[in-house]
Formats: structure tokens, C-alpha cells, sequence
């Protein structure tokens, strides 16, 4: 306890000085009137008392040392001393302060983004021990393709497979619902279906009722039970605890709230939070349907059980699975294409971290927009060393100076590295806000979609940690070469003014190149996403997606006959404001396709089968898709199918503009017939009745696909087409309302045909959005550093210009002088960055659209623009160099 | 810019707040100089505390709550600062009076060889 009474003391003598020095004084001088008393008393010599007494002033100094701690006093003696320094060159400081807390805020808020997608690990037990398969594949077209959606029958033969050596889970991909309390308006949540074994694996505990457990996954339909998230009975209920038995119904179908899971837990998925956890069981229709994938399978090995080999279980599954369906296939397909379908490989990633499509989508231009934001970094810590460096120089006597009376190296040193440390707390204090403001802001750019993204996005301790080391690392980078450069003062010359000063210019010059070429970079990167959002966003489409509202009906049970759906679409087509109706199988760009190989008969199939889709009547009218020659559908008119008895029973369809080029060249295709192959290899003729114009079907990046129409059949689910006359979004509630009363508790998603292809930009909209942020920030602090050092330069060689001027230099001459130093680090940092936008263009070449990374004009763009930002960078202070007064410059030294 | 070697009150330091506070305990409050002088005075001149040892020491034992420190004023009538056992620094004596009792019978007996 004294110790630590003594440490408070030393402390407080540290900031408040405890005791007065004049006090101390006091004390010493009366010893010393003592001790010479005491000698003269005893007739010994005065000053031999003295000399054992020690000297006043080094006592002083011992004792000053006892109060505080002279370090800690060090510091803070070097802060105070900063921070006059930093308000006494009050714009530099604050330029460095903004453009060093801008890049940090950027950085911090790019980490925070990374982090809620792919780094945090979930709140469960031994998640490193959590894998989530999936399987390499080929696509129909031949490319590579990895998957890690399944169907139930193939769990239950995994899950046998693994036997005791691991849990295997169906853990349910998240699914926007309706649900309806009671007798209140639906409304849309977030469910995962989980297997009965998934809380029980994940260790979780309930913070009301109780979880799922493996005896909620028995019976098919039998378990009307949930679990809410503790965010949503937060949000939902405001924390009520007489949730627990409240009933609730999906459709027609019932369910109870059991429990509420515990906090933190929001589900699987990074980017999506579930709301609602529901026994795999409740997806009754799909335990049994070989192809409908809804869930993703996570395994965690059990005991000795090694990872391996669970995969090597799995794998042989699959091996005996894929034997099985290739002894299905015609004798007709090719060679490869049965080996590679025998070649798919079991693959378990490591899931500790959850699993979720927007993980995928985003993975790759997060992590190309965290490469960005750190050079952006980069260019604000040269500006801020640069700033330094040119502080040190001016500060070169008063370093001389402290050198002389006995300063340390380390001393100097510290004393940099203090005022650095001011800097970057600063800059850190105005990144943390601007972080705080953009990460969210960034979320809201990803969630520009009809399905809202979102993210726990908690300021926690790693974000807070991670800003610290960036702060950290930053004041050593751009700290430590202007200290050494500082403690390496050598007294005597530096007293006398003679200094070195293209020692100084050599790293300045660095210091602009890289600032050069990574920025040319980050412009490069961002015209090249620019371009790429642009070309998206004016791909013709095929058809007018403006002022059309998708409504999407699920009625389960019995197949509606088309004439059902046809009578719905006729009521809403009479309402006020709707100018036109159609109904669907689905919407383009919905993310739904279907395809089927289709021959012309002698032929072979063509390698691409073409997409189908099952329209009503006036569905060309409502989307405005031209024809092109023949005829619509007819109300009699059938599609190509099969009967109840497997058996074919041909029909009709309308094709596009690229099926008729590939299927039949130039010839006319109206009136001819092909061969669809259907489920089971099932041959079915279909004549060709009309050819419409090209439109997009599945997804906006790839090229126009042969597409065929085929009359709608009965079915569950259908999209209604709305043309309005007016926006959209406004008729949406009528229109829901209007379906209702025709079909009671039928869930209906009203969304826009916008809203669809919107959500296919949404990553190339957050890439050029941020992109261009960056680069506008970037070009910003390279203008701002290329404009510091020039103008540090001509304030540095005032009177040397004032000298030539007064001898007859001209302005341009002055001009020239000033402004071509720096021309070759600026040029040779445009061409680093060329040769880094050659390198690393190919990384981001897969995710572009309509421009490539080797293409002239991102590069010219990138240089011109550059360009422009230096010579306005280099404008101010040219003009201030011309304007020197000779005169005056020459009288004022 | 203090470059410091260990100062002799480092080297000191165990025993140092022992004869301190021993000659607080028996002489009653006093001041710094009347310390080193009792100090010196019991030695018979071997002990020499000088200025930067002894304040910085008194300091220590301050700090730490041991002693404290008021102005009062000599027999000559002067301004001085005297330092008084604190309750803690009484504790702390008998404390290390018993400590060093029993480091002495330790190394006595270890010197005298008969252990």
C-alpha cells in the first residue's frame, strides 16, 4: 500500500508539482545555515561543512526527480511544447490533422465493414470447429462453379454417411417472410430453418423459453414451433417476457414462440439477421424434393473425428450419387461432360465466421476497397511526414541548440515522435467520428436493394483496438524518419545555418513520387468501376422496366389453373391507374431461371440451352416487348409439356430474336417446329407460333440469351405485372389489399421491376460509389502535399528568387525553377502508377463490365486527370514565386 | 534530460527509512538537518548523509505516508520543516525493526559458523 500511496504522489507531483520548488529551496537553505552554524561552533572550517552536504542544486534535483517521475514529466513537458508548435503553424497542422483523420476514418470504417461481413466470428461454441460444405461443380456452360445450396434428400445422405462423426445440420438460407400476429397486418421478417441439432451444436442458451431441439425435427409439418432473436424481440416486442406462447401464422400455417435465442445471435448469415428460427421439419414440401435447395449443410467433426475425414464420408457419398445419375443420362451426352459431372469435389470451408450470399457478392470488392483505402492512407502519411520533414529542417537550430546543452539522441527523438503522437491522436479523433458516420452510410449503399442488408455494426473493442494500432503504426511510419532525421543534427554546422539539403529533397521527392503513383492508381481503379456501373446501368434491356410493380403471390396447396390467375390479373387490370396487366412464372433479373435443351431436329442440342419463361396473355404489351413476326399466344394455346402419364403432348411458343439467329439463321422460324427436352429426357415438340425482340432474363452481365416463351401453366407461385401511369411504390398497398380480398391469408410481395435490376448493380453501384470517394480523397491529399512542398520550396528560396530577380530573371524563368523540381517525381510517380494499374488491373478485370483493364481510355483519363490536379496544385505557389518583391526579401534578412 | 546514475539513496534505501524513521520514533518530530546531525552524531562520523540523499528520502517516506512534514520553527527561532511518524510509519517501524532483528541473528549465526 505505501508503494502505491508513493506512485499516486510521485503522479500528481508529475501534473501538479506537489510541492513548490521555493519551498524546497527553503528547506535546503536552512540546512546548509545549520550545518556551517554547527561548523563554526566547532571550530572546523565553513566550507568542509558545505562540501559534505552535497551541492543545493544537485539535491534539488534529486528531490525534483523523487516528487514526480522526470519521464512521464518529459512527455508531457514535449506535449506541451507540440501543441504550441501545432497551433503555431496552425493550416499546416490542420491540413495534415483532416487528411490524416480522413484516411483513418476511411480505413477504420472499411475495416469495421470487413469485419460484420467476413471476419466476426458468431457467438457459438468452438467455431473454428464449424465447416460449411459445398461442391465444385461445372455449369451447363462449362465453367467452374462452386455451390453450397442442398436439398433435403441429399442431407439425409450425407447426414447418414457422417454417422457419428460429426453433426450435420441443415441450417436454412435466410427466407423473407410474411408473418401475421393474430388479427394484425402481416409483416415481413427474416427465418432461418434450422435442424433440430443446430442450437444444441452451436452451445447457444436461451435468454427466455427455450431453443430448438433435436425433438422439434421428428415428424413432417409437426413441430409448429419458433425461436425469435433476442434483436427482434427487442425490436418487435420491446423485450416483453410474455412473448414466450404467443401464436402467430405463416400462410395458413400456425406457430408457436417457444424461446428467444440468446443476444449477439442474429443467425448465420453476415449481411442478412435473422429474425425467426423454424424447425427444418415445417418446409414439409421440400423434405422430400430432390433439386429444391433451400438450406446449406455445416458440420462440425465430433470427438477424434478429424476433418478429412468427414469430407472423405462425404465424398464418397457424392461419388455414389453422381454414379447413380449418370447412369440416367442420354446416350447422347458428351464425353466431358459426364466426367466432369463424375470429377465434382466435396469441399468444407471453414465457417467460423457464418456463411451468406452477401459474403460471396461482397468478399472481393471489399477487400479491393480496403486496398484502396489503405493507399489512400499511404498518400495522407506522406503528406504528414512531408509536413514533418520540412518542420525539422526549419527546426534544425533549435535541435542544434537542445544537442548542445546536453540533450540525448533518444531525447530528440522522443520529442518528435511526441509531436507525431499529437498529430495522429488528432487525426484519429477526427477519423473515429467520420468512421462512425460512414460505415453505416456505406450499409445503407449495400441495402439499396428490395431485401434490406443489414450488419451488427457495434463500435466494439476490435474496432477500437484496430483503430488504436492503425494509429500506432501510422505516427511510427511517418514519425520516425523526420525524428532520426532530427537527431541526427550535427550541432555545430547546423548553428552556423550550413545544412544538407538535398538529403532533405531526396526523401520529399519519394515522398511525392509514391503520392503520384498511388493515386494515379486509386483513379484508375475507380474510373475503371465508374465505367462499369455506367455500362450496366444503360444496357438495353428488351423491354420499358420503368412504372412496373411485381407483385409475387404464393398460394400453397392446390396448383391454380391459369384461368385463376388470369381472372386475378383482370381484376387488378380494371383498377384505377393500372394501365396494363400480365402475369408470369417469374420477373426477369429475379434471380430465377429455367432452362431446357432444345434441338431442331435432326440436330444435336446446342451446347447453351435456351432460358424459358410462362407468360400470360398481353405479357409483351405490359412489358413492351416488340414482336417481331408471327402471332401472340392465344387463349388456346398450350405449352410444350407432359401428361399426368409422363407422356408428350406438344404445344406452342414465341421465341427471341438471338434463338431464331442461332437455331435457324436467316431462315424465317415461324411455323417451325423443335424439340424440347424435358424432365426425365422426355423428347416434346413445340412450334414455333411468333419471334419477339431481345430482352435480359437472368442476369444484366451476360449477353443476350436464346430465350423461349411458352404458355403459363397451373402453378403456386406467379408474379403479377402492373403497368401504372404513375409511380409504382404509391399503388403497391392498394394493390396488396386488392389481392387479399380475393386471396385470404396469402402472403404478397409487392416490389419494382427497378428495384430488381437496381439490386443486380448493387455491388458495381457500392465499387464506383466508393471508388470515386477515394479517388476524389486521394487526388485531394496529393494536391494538397504536391501543393505544401512547392510552396515550403518557394517560401525556402525567397531569397535566392529575390536575388536572381533583382539581377534580371524573368517570372517564367522563376516559374520554371520552382515548379521543375518536382516535375520528375511527379512523372515518375504516373509512371509507377501506370506499371501498378497494368499489374493489378488484371485482379479487378472479373468483376468489370463493358471496359477492360488494359483499356486506353480509364488510363488517359486517370493520367488527364492527374494532371489537371498538379497544375493547379503547383498554381498558387508559382504565382506566389513571381510575386516575390525582390526588395523586400533582401531587407528582411 | 535527466541522464542520472543510481543516486546513493538507491543503495541506501533499505536501511535509510529504517534510521529515519528509528530517530523520528526516539527523538520526536525534527527537522532535516537535525536528523543527518543525530544521524552522524550516533555513528560517530561514519554516517554522512548529504542534501541530495536525505530529502529526496524524506520525500519518499512522505509520499509513501510514513512521515509527514509541517513548518514550524527551531530553538534559534527559525523557519523549518519538521517531519513526524506518521501511525503508518509507526507500524512500518516495528515492522522492520523485527525484520532486521531477524536478518542479524540469521547472519551472526551464519559468521559465527556454529549453525
Amino acid at each position: 500500500m505505501p508503494l502505491l500511496r508513493e506512485w499516486i504522489h510521485r503522479l500528481l507531483g508529475t501534473l501538479r508539482r506537489g510541492r513548490r520548488d521555493r519551498d524546497l529551496e527553503e528547506e535546503l537553505r536552512l540546512h546548509i545555515e545549520l550545518a556551517e552554524e554547527d561548523a563554526r561552533r566547532r571550530g572546523e572550517p565553513v566550507r568542509a561543512a558545505r562540501l559534505h552536504s552535497g551541492g543545493a542544486s544537485q539535491a534539488m534535483d534529486a528531490v525534483r526527480d523523487q516528487r514526480g517521475w522526470p519521464w512521464l514529466h518529459s512527455v508531457a513537458s514535449d506535449l506541451v511544447f507540440a501543441s504550441r508548435q501545432l497551433r503555431k503553424h496552425r493550416t499546416a497542422s490542420l491540413a495534415a490533422v483532416l487528411s490524416l483523420g480522413l484516411a483513418v476514418g476511411a480505413t477504420t470504417a472499411a475495416f469495421r465493414l470487413l469485419d460484420a461481413v467476413l471476419l466476426r466470428t458468431l457467438p457459438v461454441a468452438d467455431p473454428d470447429r464449424l465447416f460449411v460444405l459445398g461442391w465444385n461443380s461445372m455449369t451447363s456452360q462449362g465453367e467452374p462453379d462452386y455451390r453450397d445450396d442442398f436439398d433435403y434428400p441429399t442431407f439425409r445422405r450425407y447426414r447418414d454417411a457422417v454417422g457419428a462423426n460429426g453433426d450435420v445440420m441443415v441450417v436454412g438460407t435466410s427466407g423473407r417472410q410474411q408473418l401475421r400476429f393474430e388479427n394484425g397486418e402481416p409483416e415481413p421478417v427474416n427465418r432461418q430453418f434450422y435442424s433440430g441439432n443446430v442450437f444444441p451444436t452451436f452451445g447457444l442458451q436461451p435468454v427466455l423459453g427455450r431453443l430448438l431441439t433435436p425433438s422439434d425435427d421428428v415428424t413432417p409439418g409437426g413441430h409448429p414451433v419458433a425461436v425469435i432473436s433476442y434483436d427482434y424481440w427487442t425490436r418487435r416486442f420491446a423485450q416483453d417476457p410474455n412473448v414466450i406462447g404467443r401464436s402467430f401464422r405463416i400462410g395458413r400455417q400456425p406457430f408457436e414462440i417457444v424461446g428467444v435465442a440468446p443476444k449477439g445471435f442474429t443467425g448465420t448469415e453476415p449481411g442478412r439477421m435473422a429474425d425467426l428460427f423454424i424447425p427444418a421439419m415445417m418446409n414439409a414440401q421440400a423434405l422430400n424434393a430432390p433439386g429444391w435447395s433451400w438450406f446449406r449443410i455445416w458440420v462440425r467433426p465430433t470427438g477424434a473425428a478429424s476433418l478429412e475425414q468427414v469430407r472423405e464420408l462425404v465424398q464418397a457419398q457424392l461419388a455414389r450419387d453422381r454414379q447413380d445419375t449418370v447412369k440416367n443420362f442420354p446416350s447422347t451426352t458428351p464425353g466431358p461432360r459426364i466426367a466432369a459431372h463424375l470429377s465434382e469435389k466435396i469441399i468444407l470451408a471453414p465457417a467460423g465466421s457464418g456463411a451468406s450470399g452477401p459474403q460471396r457478392t461482397f468478399r472481393r470488392p471489399l477487400f479491393i476497397l480496403a486496398g484502396l483505402v489503405v493507399l489512400v492512407l499511404l498518400i495522407a502519411c506522406a503528406n504528414v511526414a512531408n509536413l514533418l520533414t520540412a518542420q525539422a529542417i526549419t527546426r534544425a537550430r533549435e535541435m542544434a541548440l537542445r544537442v548542445s546543452i546536453g540533450a540525448g539522441r533518444w531525447r530528440l527523438i522522443q520529442l518528435v515522435l511526441v509531436e507525431s503522437a499529437l498529430l495522429a491522436i488528432c487525426a484519429s479523433l477526427v477519423g473515429a467520428v467520420f468512421a462512425w458516420w460512414a460505415a453505416p452510410f456505406v450499409v445503407s449503399l449495400l441495402a439499396q436493394i428490395g431485401e434490406p442488408i443489414r450488419l451488427v455494426l457495434d463500435l466494439d473493442w476490435r474496432s477500437v483496438a484496430f483503430s488504436l494500432a492503425l494509429t500506432l503504426i501510422v505516427t511510427v511510419l511517418f514519425g520516425t524518419a523526420p525524428a532520426l532525421r532530427a537527431s541526427a543534427v550535427e550541432p555545430l554546422g547546423a548553428i552556423k545555418g550550413h545544412d544538407d539539403p538535398h538529403a532533405h529533397r531526396r526523401l520529399v521527392r519519394s515522398l511525392i513520387g509514391g503520392q503520384m503513383a498511388f493515386c494515379l492508381f486509386v483513379l484508375f481503379v475507380a474510373g475503371l468501376f465508374a465505367t462499369t456501373l455506367r455500362n450496366l446501368s444503360n444496357r438495353p434491356l428488351g423491354f420499358e422496366s420503368e412504372r412496373i410493380l411485381l407483385l409475387d403471390i404464393n398460394r400453397p396447396g392446390e396448383r391454380q389453373p391459369p384461368h385463376v390467375w388470369a381472372a386475378l390479373t383482370d381484376q387488378i387490370r380494371g383498377m384505377p391507374g393500372v394501365e396494363s396487366a400480365a402475369f408470369a412464372t417469374w420477373a426477369p433479373l429475379s434471380e430465377n431461371r429455367w432452362r431446357w435443351p432444345v434441338y431442331v431436329a435432326p440436330r444435336q442440342a446446342e451446347e447453351v440451352s435456351p432460358y424459358f419463361l410462362g407468360i400470360s396473355l398481353a405479357y409483351f404489351d405490359t412489358m413492351r416487348i416488340g414482336m417481331v413476326g408471327g402471332r401472340d399466344f392465344r387463349i388456346d394455346d398450350t405449352p410444350p409439356t407432359l401428361d399426368r402419364e409422363k407422356r408428350p403432348v406438344p404445344g406452342v411458343g414465341i421465341v427471341n430474336e438471338t434463338f431464331s439467329r442461332i437455331y435457324f439463321g436467316a431462315q424465317n422460324p415461324v411455323g417451325r417446329q423443335v424439340i424440347v427436352r424435358q424432365d426425365q429426357e422426355m423428347d416434346v415438340p413445340m412450334e414455333i407460333v411468333g419471334v419477339v425482340r431481345d430482352a435480359v432474363y437472368y442476369d444484366l452481365r451476360e449477353p443476350m440469351r436464346p430465350t423461349v416463351y411458352v404458355p403459363i401453366e397451373a402453378g403456386n407461385q406467379r408474379t403479377l405485372f402492373v403497368r401504372t401511369a404513375g409511380d409504382p411504390r404509391v399503388l403497391a398497398a392498394t394493390m396488396r389489399r386488392e389481392v387479399s380480398k380475393t386471396y385470404k391469408d396469402t402472403p404478397v410481395l409487392a416490389t419494382t421491376q427497378s428495384t430488381l435490376i437496381r439490386r443486380q448493380v448493387v455491388r458495381e453501384r457500392l465499387l464506383a460509389t466508393l471508388s470515386l470517394f477515394f479517388a476524389v480523397l486521394a487526388l485531394l491529399l496529393a494536391a494538397i502535399g504536391l501543393y505544401g512542398v512547392l510552396n515550403y520550396a518557394v517560401i525556402q528560396q525567397r531569397r535566392e528568387i529575390g536575388v536572381r530577380m533583382a539581377l534580371g530573371a524573368r517570372a517564367t524563368h522563376v516559374v520554371k525553377r520552382v515548379v521543375t523540381e518536382m516535375l520528375s517525381p511527379v512523372g515518375v510517380g504516373a509512371v509507377l502508377g501506370l506499371a501498378l494499374a497494368l499489374v493489378f488491373g488484371r485482379l479487378v478485370e472479373s468483376i468489370l463490365f463493358g471496359v477492360k483493364a488494359t483499356d486506353a481510355t480509364p488510363i488517359a483519363t486517370a493520367l488527364l486527370t492527374l494532371a489537371v490536379a498538379a497544375v493547379l496544385a503547383a498554381l498558387p505557389p508559382a504565382i506566389r514565386a513571381v510575386r516575390i518583391d525582390p526588395a523586400q526579401t533582401l531587407r528582411s534578412e | 534530460m535527466a541522464n542520472r546514475e543510481p543516486s546513493k539513496a538507491d543503495v541506501l534505501q533499505g536501511t535509510f527509512d529504517l534510521m529515519v524513521l528509528q530517530t523520528l520514533d526516539t527523538m520526536g518530530p525534527q527537522h532535516g538537518y537535525a536528523i543527518a546531525a543525530r544521524l552522524e552524531q550516533v555513528s560517530a562520523g561514519a554516517l554522512q548523509l548529504n542534501m541530495g540523499t536525505l530529502y529526496p528520502g524524506l520525500m519518499r517516506l512522505e509520499q509513501r505516508g510514513l512521515v509527514k512534514g509541517s513548518w514550524g520553527t527551531t530553538e534559534s527561532n527559525r523557519k523549518a520543516r519538521f517531519y513526524a511518524l506518521t501511525a503508518a510509519g509507526r507500524r512500518e517501524l516495528s515492522k522492520e525493526k523485527q525484520a532486521w532483528d531477524r536478518m542479524t541473528t540469521i547472519i551472526q549465526a551464519l559468521l559465527r559458523g556454529d549453525a
